[in-house]
């Protein structure tokens, strides 16, 4: 299981890279293996406002469909165009040509709701027991 | 098999017309008609009658094979109810001779099987009224919160969210969001129940209804859903009952008595009217009296001489949600079966699909993980295998999977559901292939990955037929 250093995760298994008041937004190994081969991503509209928690964008596996939630409030300023020929990338490279969308963060302090690396890791092997 | 375009020859024909003696019109604008000749097959009658007399002959049925596809309930119909519903006075009747002056005379039997179908299931149910309109569940389950809103709506009571478990059957929250409710998901607690902590802390005056399967997808009874009904009705909530498992608790508890204010059932599943393609659906929407006078147009009228007539004056009605009278060949057969086993009958249908699951759960829980391994209700989950691959090895052994990936909150779940008509023999039958399949698993995985092979075209690639979809034929 493949965990990256430096950004912070969700209990919903999304990823959150942050470089200043931006935030870019995936889902993690975990959550592209339960999914399996994934076959579309619908993506948000730029601009859209999400709060933190709630719906961000919507992912189709072979085996199910799901939300993905926005791990922090912000406003979306890009979405990765790419996955919508090619949803694969999701599976491939999750951590980084797969990535979902980015934000701009409203409010920096709901960080403190979401787990760092070694917090997820431990986090993730409670589930796996 | 060879695709009936390969089997085409030019020239070749089935139908011979004679010369048209009637000029050719050109009416039609050029920009419509097509820049390439049709790509259609050159096939003799015989030709397509063989291909598809032999394409028929790879269908597979309950009537063929063991189909424990669970939450779809696939049960044995019996054909006593296919007799009924080919009944001449039946099948010979137009869908608008009610309303025509006298018409409502001839459809008087008709009629009556309604209202009657009606009362059995108001009877069943625990509830007030009845429309047996909706074609399908999902239709159903979207009349059931149409109905919700217009309540709420005639209260001038404006609520915003429907209150979902993590394990309802996905067509809840579509339903509800077609409504324009938004869409709050509850999770289960460790026993597989809805979360009552985190409900109370969702349930505000802002919910509309609580949508719940009763019992569950897990296949497990809510045992507190006598508490959560009267949390959600102190809220002013509704409680929005998915009947998708009734066959579970047939005569032996009600929805109606449970708390719920409005329930849909699948006639294809719980009253054994045949699924999808072996003919149209049927989801009746049941509700309590408050909710009665919005029900869809047309309603079935009993006046004071006996006869019956449909009633198209509801000042508060929902409207129209399906043409005449829903699907009634399919709500006849379900009348019928209701008639041939009666009430004692029902309630050993209940008891035996409940059996038959504990007996798969008891024989198979040593060999797969079980996420609740003690007692089930009409189905039961297994998990923590290669699903799939499990599934394809089945076909191989005459047996259609069990549903895979649903439940979602279980891992590579198997949704196994054995329903009452099967026999012990056959139950052994797909234990012992599951049992070849858990061995499989553990000393030869590349076996499983290979199946299967015994169908006309073996492993499908899901995810390309997912990616790639080519629409270009239709």
């Amino acid at each position: 299981m493949d965990i990256p250093q430096g950004s912070l995760f969700t209990k919903e298994h999304e990823w959150i890279k942050i470089d200043s008041d931006k935030g870019i937004i995936g889902i993690t190994d975990y959550a592209q293996h339960a999914l399996g081969d994934v076959t579309f991503v619908e993506l948000p509209k730029i601009a859209a406002r999400v709060k933190q928690f709630q719906g961000l964008a919507t992912i189709e596996s072979v085996k199910a469909a799901s939300d993905i939630f926005s791990p922090l409030s912000g406003e979306v300023i890009e979405v990765n165009a790419k996955l919508e020929n090619n949803p694969a990338l999701v599976n491939q490279s999750c951590y980084s040509d797969g990535w979902i969308a980015k934000i701009k963060i409203k409010d920096a302090s709901e960080k403190k709701n979401l787990m760092d690396t070694a917090g997820y890791k431990k986090y993730v092997e409670e589930l796996d027991k | 098999m060879e695709l009936i375009f390969k089997k085409s020859s030019p020239g070749r024909r089935c139908t011979m017309f004679s010369k048209s003696d009637v000029p050719e019109a050109n009416s039609i604008p050029l920009k419509y008609l097509r820049n390439t000749k049709a790509q259609l097959p050159e096939l003799s009658e015989l030709d397509v009658v063989r291909h598809f007399t032999n394409l028929s002959k790879m269908n597979f049925s309950v009537d063929t094979n063991f189909y424990p596809l669970g939450s779809c309930t696939m049960k044995y119909n019996p054909k006593f109810t296919e007799d009924i519903a080919k009944l001449e006075g039946f099948t010979s009747l137009h869908p608008l001779l009610p309303q025509l002056r006298l018409g409502g005379l001839l459809t008087q039997g008709a009629l009556e099987v309604l209202y009657c179908m009606e009362e059995l299931l108001c009877e069943i149910t625990g509830m007030n009224n009845f429309t047996l309109q909706p074609a399908a569940g999902a239709h159903g389950e979207l009349t059931g919160v149409m109905l919700i809103a217009a309540y709420h709506r005639s209260r001038n009571d404006k609520r915003k969210y429907v209150l979902v478990p993590d394990s309802a059957h996905g067509t809840n929250p579509a339903s509800a969001a077609i409504v324009g409710y938004e869409i709050i998901n509850i999770p289960s607690n460790k026993d597989g129940l809805m979360d009552i902590e985190h409900l109370k802390e969702k349930l505000t005056e802002d919910v509309a209804a609580i949508m719940m399967t009763c019992p569950n997808t897990l296949g497990l009874f809510e045992s507190e859903i006598d508490k959560i009904a009267k949390l959600a009705h102190q809220k002013g909530a509704l409680m929005y009952y998915d009947g998708a498992n009734l066959n579970a608790i047939l005569g032996k508890c009600r929805p109606g008595d449970l708390g719920f204010d409005v329930i849909h059932l699948n006639l294809h599943k719980t009253f054994s009217t045949p699924h999808g393609g072996g003919g149209p659906g049927a989801g009746p929407v049941g509700v309590k009296k408050e909710l009665s006078e919005f029900l869809p147009i047309s309603r079935v009228v009993k006046r004071d001489d006996g006869t019956f007539y449909l009633d198209y004056k509801r000042p508060n009605t929902i409207g129209c949600i399906a043409p005449f009278y829903g699907n009634f060949l399919v709500i006849l057969k379900a009348y019928a079966y209701i008639l041939l086993l009666g009430k004692e009958g029902l309630i050993k249908t209940s008891e035996h699909a409940v059996l038959n699951a504990n007996y798969m759960l008891a024989k198979l829980n040593k060999y797969f993980t079980s996420p609740h391994p003690k007692r089930c209700m009409h189905e039961c989950v297994l998990s923590g295998v290669h699903a799939l691959d499990i599934a394809k090895f089945l076909i191989d052994r005459g047996i259609h999977p069990p549903t895979i990936y649903f439940p979602l909150i279980v891992k590579e779940a198997l949704m196994i559901e054995p329903t009452e008509t099967e026999s012990k023999e056959t139950m052994d039958h797909f234990i012992e292939c599951m049992i070849e399949a858990a061995r499989l698993l553990k000393e030869d995985p590349d076996a499983l990955k290979k199946a299967p092979k015994t169908t006309p075209v073996g492993r499908l690639d899901e995810t390309k037929a997912a990616r790639d979809m080519n629409c270009a034929l239709l």
